[in-house]
């Protein structure tokens, strides 16, 4: 039988993946300083004996992801920080140092600001705030506090924030668990000139539009797809039924 | 069988808890000393389905791989333990917290329970308590022929009582602060408990080492802003349509193979 089954169904394939990606995108609508993921197809000629030249399969990649930036919410919640455009927030991981848009720091019970889990990282490791401070982050990530026991009217300065700037979307990769990490593996520098607005947070960069267009179009691709193999399938029928007329 | 429709259902499960917590931030909207909640999402972990740089054939790499997410999850319900407004109520039992702390209540089982919530009776005995009947911890009485009772901003307990012109003091209401407000327990009836997240409490005088300063005369209101949970409602909403229709996108395709 000709290759054109196979060429249909890992087209379908593709898609099928194409379209996990875009369900992912869509059920994050709503996290907090997601990314959003793009999948592109890409050509991969086949090769090998016996097959013709004009065969191209293609397989979904998922290199990128989208830089925009998400919706900004005022929380008016003193611990909640959003990023500038290309500024990510560097944390502390087991593996590593990584990156997040996230913004909606926590503390612990041991007075570590912490994002989803994972300590936020300041001039020289997680940034430590006493009991009972009252604290208020700078536009330049700069932690203060007020009210340590002595003036209750005196902002102390006690760290600041590390954001690192990210230009390129290949800058940075999607690890498994989530996080955002430097391909090379090195982390990067600070970035002096970074801003962040405390109060606010910034929303999933999903456009909700664009993903259900693209889910009506995947949805649509894998149905010629599959149209393809009924049609393979028919001629396949018909040749059969020709022999068997002969037989 | 097909990952979009675990995904979408994810996503589904997501919105549909966030949904409940934003009822039960409306719901309590009028509750003393309530303090919101916020549902926390995250991605859930991806799946490398082909990773990069794998040989493609004998002499080329995949220059990007595929990684596939597998949806949301909500990780926790964040309370914000902001200040709500201190709403005059000109009754000398009720008390507000401006600042950070929290009353300390004695619970029947004998461990401390927190709270914000500062409209306090007094019962048979004359004894301080909440609307619930557990007693103020350090236990306050005042006596039965008190005339009025006053409360001050550093939390001392003075009562005048007939036929005597100095202002008796009956006692001394300290405030219990913590590392991590956000990890206390919430217990139902405007009650919190100590967890391992929040730390231990430190009991503080109010208006010392950062707790807030005590207001007689007010309560606190819920921090609930009607505005902005209606505004989370909607966008809850759509995105719960906007998820189901993922998962019919993936029936749709599902039931196209099936007719092949």
């Amino acid at each position: 039988m000709d290759a054109i089954l196979y060429t249909a169904m890992n087209g379908a394939r593709q898609t099928l993946d194409e379209q996990s990606v875009v369900t992912n995108n869509l059920s994050n609508a709503s996290t907090t300083g997601f990314r959003a993921q793009l999948a592109a197809a890409r050509a991969v000629p086949v090769n090998g004996p016996g097959v013709h030249a004009t065969r191209v399969a293609a397989v979904t990649t998922t290199g990128l992801f989208d830089t925009t930036g998400g919706a900004i919410q005022t929380t008016e919640r003193d611990l909640d920080v959003a990023l500038d455009q290309n500024n990510w927030l560097a944390v502390q991981t087991p593996a590593g140092e990584a990156y997040t848009k996230r913004g909606d720091l926590q503390l612990d019970a041991d007075g570590r600001l912490m994002v989803n889990g994972m300590p936020v990282l300041g001039d020289g490791g997680p940034i430590l705030l006493p009991l009972g401070t009252q604290v208020s982050i700078g536009n330049d990530g700069t932690v203060s506090g007020i009210g340590m026991g002595g003036d209750a009217n005196e902002l102390v300065p006690l760290d600041r924030i590390k954001m690192v700037r990210v230009d390129q979307p290949n800058q940075l990769q999607r690890g498994d668990d989530g996080w955002f990490r430097s391909p090379v593996g090195a982390a990067l520098a600070r970035d002096e000139n970074a801003q962040l607005v405390s109060g606010a947070l910034e929303g999933s960069n999903v456009n909700t539009i664009e993903a259900m267009v693209a889910m009506i179009d995947t949805q649509r691709r894998y149905d010629l797809n599959m149209s393809v193999i009924s049609k393979a399938d028919e001629t396949a029928q018909s040749a059969n039924s020709l022999l068997s007329v002969r037989g | 069988m097909i990952k979009s429709l675990w995904t979408a259902k994810t996503g589904l499960t997501a919105q549909q808890q966030q949904l409940d917590v934003i009822t039960n931030n409306l719901a309590n909207v009028n509750t003393s000393g309530f303090k919101r909640s916020r549902a926390v999402f995250e991605d859930l972990l991806y799946q490398n389905m082909r990773q990069p740089g794998a040989m493609n054939n004998a002499q080329d790499t995949l220059p990007s791989g595929l990684q596939v997410g597998t949806g949301v999850r909500a990780v926790a319900t964040e309370r914000l333990h902001s200040q709500g407004s201190l709403n005059n109520t000109e009754n000398s039992r009720d008390l507000a917290i401006s600042g950070k702390g929290y009353f300390q209540v004695l619970m029947p089982d004998g461990a401390v329970a927190y709270t914000r919530d500062g409209s306090f009776q007094v019962n048979q005995d004359g004894q301080l308590v909440t609307a619930n009947g557990f007693p103020l911890e350090p236990a306050i009485f005042l006596p039965a022929n008190a005339m009025s009772v006053t409360v001050g901003q550093d939390g001392i307990v003075t009562v005048t009582q007939p036929g005597n012109t100095q202002n008796n003091q009956v006692g001394q209401i300290t405030l219990a602060m913590f590392m991590n407000d956000a990890g206390l327990e919430a217990r139902g009836g405007n009650l919190y408990v100590e967890t391992q997240a929040s730390g231990a409490p430190t009991e503080s005088l109010p208006g010392m080492n950062g707790a807030g300063t005590l207001f007689q005369g007010f309560v606190e209101a819920s921090n609930v802003n009607v505005v902005e949970e209606m505004v989370n409602m909607i966008q809850t909403q759509r995105a719960y349509e906007i998820n189901s229709r993922a998962v019919s996108s993936a029936d749709e395709m599902l039931a196209r193979l099936s007719q092949l």
